[in-house]
């Protein structure tokens, strides 16, 4: 997994609620078996037109907006627990998503994949939803170790919560395959106890 | 100290905990699929880890099965592909597979549940948010992603911070008609999609006491649409009567010792949840979802709110429907009767009841597609197979099928489908698919009339 510790980006708006992950990547993209290439179909039914042609209205098709933080609207990830939607938005090269709350599954896999969900208060998200629509090159600051997100050149700023040994796994690139075989004589001394 | 039934199970796999983080939850059951662990086998294999406990792992293929010919060649090479990649996994790994064709295939939470591999007081994960079924036994059950599959894959175990706990009370009688998908869609549609984020949710009261273990599974099907990562049921006699004597169920004197355990975990008297809810059964009725997500529903009956909010209005926009309207005549090309939320038996049942004697309307496209070989050949067994076969129904194959559209079963662009399954979300059922969710009484009413009718007018 790639370590995140700060990032300064450019970010894209998307501010749309409940974007769940049939949206983010639609089941009939599922039939893959490998983690790579679901960037090309992030949000497909958004992107293209019926006819595949690209939907000039779409946020991520607007030249004026480009980045590695997309900022997105309330319940961020709900639906399907397809790991393939952070695979898509990391593929992407999205590194951030922040949202006024995230679904949990959705949530678990981005961390597992060091894709970092920010998780500010929804007058913060209105905050930066309007700096980065109306001003497109405003630049984001994340800082994990610290945990604030800031608007680059204002005053704007905020702290986000994170669990502390996620913090740790994602600034380190560690991931909880690692930890858990650690742990494997606990696991076989709790088995010789509990499973009949 | 008080103990909720989430809080029983849950302690009792604890492994071990991270100092100030997570604890490790040791898994007792793991169910597979072919779409969300191909990734999983192949990460462990680059990694020169082997499978832990294979013996706890059962697979299936659904989400990407066809309906229709499973006894010939898959002609879609990637569906064919995966389908290839799940049943060589499971041999190199020494995995029990129920593949294509299986007498016990079918959808992971139809097939495991049936089979008794689901059993109260258990851990359970699958790479399948609808995992949250298995809740209905009293055993903690949710869906996980890939990453998470192959960390159970090499540990049987997960790193998981405690939820909260919520409990949803429903009391009194329901009204005719009013079925185990309208109670979970009404609650859906009072608490909205959000309200169990990071919660573990409890159905509790006499409407689920009552409730058949079927129903129990369509309502904790459904938690996740809510946000909950599961729901939970407590064991009764209804539980134990289900599991005895299934397949893969314990047996004789280590049965017994099971169900006195079984009796241990219900919820104290007098424990204490996050957050609690209360409904009247009396209050509901017959629903149905007008939007683009499980919690915009209405009684079949309403009107669609008029709420000015831009998201609520692109819902509207994606649906063609209007604030203020009521659904009632609206025509309906598609009816889809499946899914892991309503594909067994007695959701069958319901419908036969109703189609007997009558005729589909000409207009609709109606697939009934069983959750599982079992209840195919139980359909078939009954009788009911005959009554679908003469009102103009297609019984097909099983499998996962329009509920999420992976393979050829799509409903087109622009249409509505009237379907039994859990999600609206637009594009889930095809491409520009509009789907409106309801029980299986109303997809049936539906594709008897070719349109949305007043059930409640239509019952004796």
């Amino acid at each position: 997994m790639d370590k995140f510790i700060t990032l300064q980006s450019k970010a894209i708006p998307l501010a749309i609620e409940n974007i769940d992950t049939d949206q983010i990547i639609p089941a009939r993209f599922l039939k893959a078996t490998s983690r790579e290439g679901f960037g090309e179909n992030l949000f497909r039914d958004w992107r293209y037109n019926k006819d595949n042609s690209l939907n000039e209205n779409f946020t991520l098709n607007n030249n004026k907006y480009s980045g590695k933080i997309l900022v997105a609207g309330d319940n961020f990830g709900c639906g399907s627990s397809r790991e393939h939607a952070a695979w898509a938005l990391s593929d992407y090269g999205f590194k951030v998503v922040v949202s006024s709350f995230f679904a949990d599954i959705f949530k678990g896999n981005a961390l597992n994949n060091g894709l970092l969900p920010v998780q500010v208060t929804p007058e913060f998200l209105n905050v930066l939803l309007t700096e980065i629509t109306e001003k497109p090159d405003t630049k984001l600051n994340v800082n994990l170790i610290k945990q604030t997100i800031s608007v680059e050149g204002t005053s704007f700023s905020s702290k986000f919560e994170i669990d502390a040994y996620k913090k740790t796994c994602m600034i380190n690139g560690y991931d909880d395959i690692d930890y858990l075989l650690s742990k494997k004589e606990e696991i076989k001394a709790f088995e010789a106890k509990n499973i009949d | 100290m008080k103990k909720t039934l989430f809080d029983k199970v849950w302690d009792t796999h604890i492994v071990d905990a991270v100092e100030n983080g997570p604890q490790v939850l040791y898994i007792d059951k793991h169910l597979i699929h072919e779409v969300t662990s191909p990734q999983a086998f192949s990460e462990l294999e680059k990694r020169n880890i082997p499978v832990f406990r294979p013996n706890q792992i059962v697979a299936t293929a659904d989400h990407n099965t066809p309906t229709q010919n499973q006894h010939l060649p898959i002609k879609d090479t990637l569906s064919r592909n995966q389908l290839e990649q799940l049943s060589s996994n499971c041999a190199k790994n020494g995995i029990t597979l129920f593949e294509l064709g299986h007498k016990y295939n079918g959808i992971v939470h139809v097939m495991a549940p049936e089979l008794g591999f689901t059993q109260p007081g258990m851990t359970i994960v699958c790479g399948d948010s609808h995992t949250s079924t298995h809740g209905a036994f009293g055993s903690i059950a949710f869906g996980i992603g890939t990453s998470q599959v192959a960390q159970v894959f090499a540990s049987q175990c997960l790193l998981l911070s405690k939820p909260k706990s919520l409990r949803v009370s429903v009391n009194g009688k329901l009204k005719t008609g009013v079925l185990p998908k309208d109670v979970i869609l009404y609650i859906i549609s009072k608490l909205g999609t959000n309200a169990g984020t990071g919660y573990f949710c409890e159905y509790a009261g006499d409407v689920f006491e009552e409730m058949s273990m079927e129903g129990r599974m369509t309502v904790c099907n459904m938690s996740i649409e809510m946000g909950a990562r599961g729901g939970m049921i407590a064991p009764d006699e209804t539980t134990f009567e289900y599991v005895k004597g299934r397949e893969f169920a314990p047996k004789g004197e280590s049965f017994n010792k099971k169900i006195a355990y079984w009796k241990t975990l219900p919820t104290d008297e007098g424990a204490i949840f996050d957050k609690e809810y209360f409904f009247d059964a009396e209050d509901i009725e017959p629903m149905l979802t007008y939007g683009t997500n499980p919690g915009m529903g209405i009684k079949v009956t309403g009107h669609i709110p008029e709420i000015n909010d831009a998201s609520f209005e692109k819902s509207l926009k994606y649906m063609d429907f209007k604030k203020g309207e009521s659904l009632i005549n609206k025509p309906i090309n598609f009816v889809f009767i499946g899914s892991c939320t309503n594909s067994r038996i007695e959701d069958f049942r319901v419908a036969a009841n109703y189609i007997k004697g009558k005729q589909k309307a000409d207009n609709v496209t109606a697939w009934l597609v069983p959750g599982s070989k079992q209840v195919e050949a139980q359909i078939i067994e009954e009788g009911l197979k005959d009554i679908f076969d003469e009102a103009g129904f297609e019984l097909r194959q099983p499998g996962c099928s329009a509920c999420l559209a992976m393979n050829d079963d799509k409903i087109p662009q622009g249409e509505y489908c009237v379907s039994t399954s859990n999600r609206n979300f637009e594009g889930r059922q095809g491409q520009g698919a509009r789907t409106i969710l309801t029980s299986p009484l109303v997809a049936a009413a539906t594709a008897v009339e070719g349109k949305i009718i007043d059930i409640t007018k239509h019952l004796n």
